[in-house]
């Protein structure tokens, strides 16, 4: 069992063999299953993904009424302008949107690796599939590339934003997105790590501060923008481009610092966004309850 | 390791919005459910940390109580757990805590009814994970991970190697096993992990055998 990203890399490259092919061994391994069961188990998350960025896209409303019907925006936006910051980019964030948007709906959603984290991962799969035109099998392998790296965070750091802030769920998230896309580029094991690591580096420090504690504000957006961090470091990745620092020693920075992170800003809704005076207004709204007096 | 299953992180399949404080919930409630062996008469949650702080707007509540009903994570009935739960005679009531505790999401529930009582604790340690880390008072570490067996037994001689021989004469394999009591001579408890699902034939056995008191099976 590998524990941490440099021994997947190592058991990829000696084996000559993909992260998701590694991955889907161990998972062989560990539960005792067949391949089929093992592939047909992700095959049907792999569908829960394609249904809920369907139905994001067809808009929905959260209960709240905090969240909801932008990734419809961002699609017409697509459809009539060029957007600035390109096709696949706009394409990946408004599908990682209509996840997280179903998400807070209360709708099905395949937690990846959390659900306040869902979006980044299918977001950027769904995005990157018109471009790279995978084969149903190789999308498949992309989620347990995905969730290899997500294996070792979890393992070695934490995916809780409770725990770890929001740098555990959506950068854990958009870490592995950016690895698995460099595996369904073409790109080689160690280059899925230094991915990992460029994305993650750039969401150290991020807090868990939802308003109202729901997984709504600002976790949709941070979606977003966890979904083209993934793609923009992918492709430096792809380039060529290393980390000076270490995938796993860029995780276990992650961890550190969320476990100094005040418990004001871990999902407590005590800080951050959600103890603004708009973020407290919201709150009292969705509640039904008056303002309390700071 | 905490996790196992590359579908601890590439999944659950859920109901949003939270997988932590509503998967990961559901699971503790489950988790009671399936210990308490029925569905219990009255629910007492007592909420901790991040759980208790936020519970209202990610259906901590809501998915507690739809695995006290049994439901999985991604059952559509999650929404409704409330109502079905009074529905059926379920009285229920939810405590706000604010004493700090190891984890930030802890769940406290006390659940019973006529014939007995049961008091578990569970923590969500995220992504839709969840741990037992006490039943009726004795500490234990549960991941969830594997099938589970809990046997609550008096501290006697004899009383592991009964229980152990009868799994032993079933053919399984024993993954991981613990064992505390309370003070020497009284109950104890027995948490067994093992490599597969037991039958209810084996339950019986193990029921039977001498100084078990009560058992209890969690299925992977």
């Amino acid at each position: 069992m590998f524990r941490n990203v440099a021994e997947l890399v190592e058991l990829a490259e000696s084996q000559n063999i993909q992260i998701s092919e590694v991955m889907i061994r161990q998972e062989m391994e560990v539960k005792q299953l067949t391949r089929e069961e093992v592939v047909g188990q992700m095959e049907k998350n792999l569908d829960v993904m394609e249904k809920a960025i369907e139905d994001g896209l067809k808009g929905v409303k959260s209960h709240s009424g905090l969240t909801g019907g932008d990734a419809v925006l961002i699609q017409n936006y697509m459809k009539n302008h060029t957007p600035l910051s390109g096709n696949l980019l706009m394409d990946a964030v408004s599908k990682a949107v209509a996840t997280n948007e179903v998400n807070a709906a209360m709708g099905t959603i395949c937690a990846t690796p959390t659900a306040g984290s869902a979006g980044c991962v299918p977001g950027t799969l769904f995005a990157v599939k018109n471009q790279l035109n995978p084969t149903r099998e190789q999308m498949v392998r992309y989620l347990f590339t995905s969730g290899a790296f997500g294996f070792v965070v979890a393992n070695n750091a934490s995916i809780s934003g409770a725990a770890g802030g929001c740098q555990a769920e959506v950068g854990s998230a958009a870490g592995m997105a950016a690895a698995a896309i460099v595996e369904m580029a073409g790109g080689t094991p160690s280059q899925s790590a230094e991915a990992m690591a460029i994305t993650l580096k750039n969401m150290l420090g991020l807090i868990c501060d939802p308003v109202a504690g729901l997984v709504e504000v600002p976790c949709v957006k941070r979606n977003a923008m966890g979904a083209s961090n993934a793609v923009v470091a992918a492709d430096m990745a792809l380039a060529g481009v290393t980390s000076r620092i270490p995938c796993d020693e860029v995780i276990d920075a992650m961890y550190k610092v969320g476990q100094r992170m005040p418990s004001a800003f871990r999902e407590t809704a005590q800080g951050g966004l959600a103890a603004t005076p708009t973020g407290r207004e919201l709150e009292a709204k969705v509640y039904g309850i008056s303002l309390k007096k700071e | 390791m905490k996790y196992r299953s590359v579908f601890d992180i590439i999944g659950p399949v859920m109901i949003g919005p939270s997988s932590s404080h509503t998967a990961g919930a559901a699971r503790i409630g489950r988790a009671a459910r399936h210990l308490f062996g029925r569905e219990p008469k009255y629910a007492h949650v007592h909420l901790y940390g991040s759980f208790a702080k936020t519970y209202k707007g990610h259906g901590t509540d809501v998915a507690i109580i739809g695995g006290l009903l049994d439901y999985e994570t991604f059952d559509e009935r999650i929404g409704q757990a409330l109502e079905t739960a009074r529905k059926n005679g379920m009285k229920i009531r939810f405590h706000e805590e604010e004493a700090h505790t190891d984890h930030p999401n802890t769940a406290r529930l006390k659940i019973g009814d006529d014939d007995g009582e049961l008091e578990l604790v569970g923590i969500s340690i995220g992504g839709g994970k969840a741990e037992i880390t006490e039943l009726n008072g004795f500490d234990l570490n549960l991941s969830g991970s594997h099938p589970a067996i809990l046997l609550i037994h008096n501290d006697r001689y004899g009383a592991i190697a009964s229980a152990t021989a009868i799994l032993a004469k079933n053919e399984i394999n024993i993954g991981r096993m613990e064992v505390s009591r309370k003070a020497q001579g009284e109950q104890a408890l027995m948490v067994i992990e093992m490599d597969q699902n037991i039958d209810d034939t084996v339950l019986s056995e193990l029921e039977r055998a001498d100084h078990i008191i009560q058992v209890a099976k969690i299925s992977e």
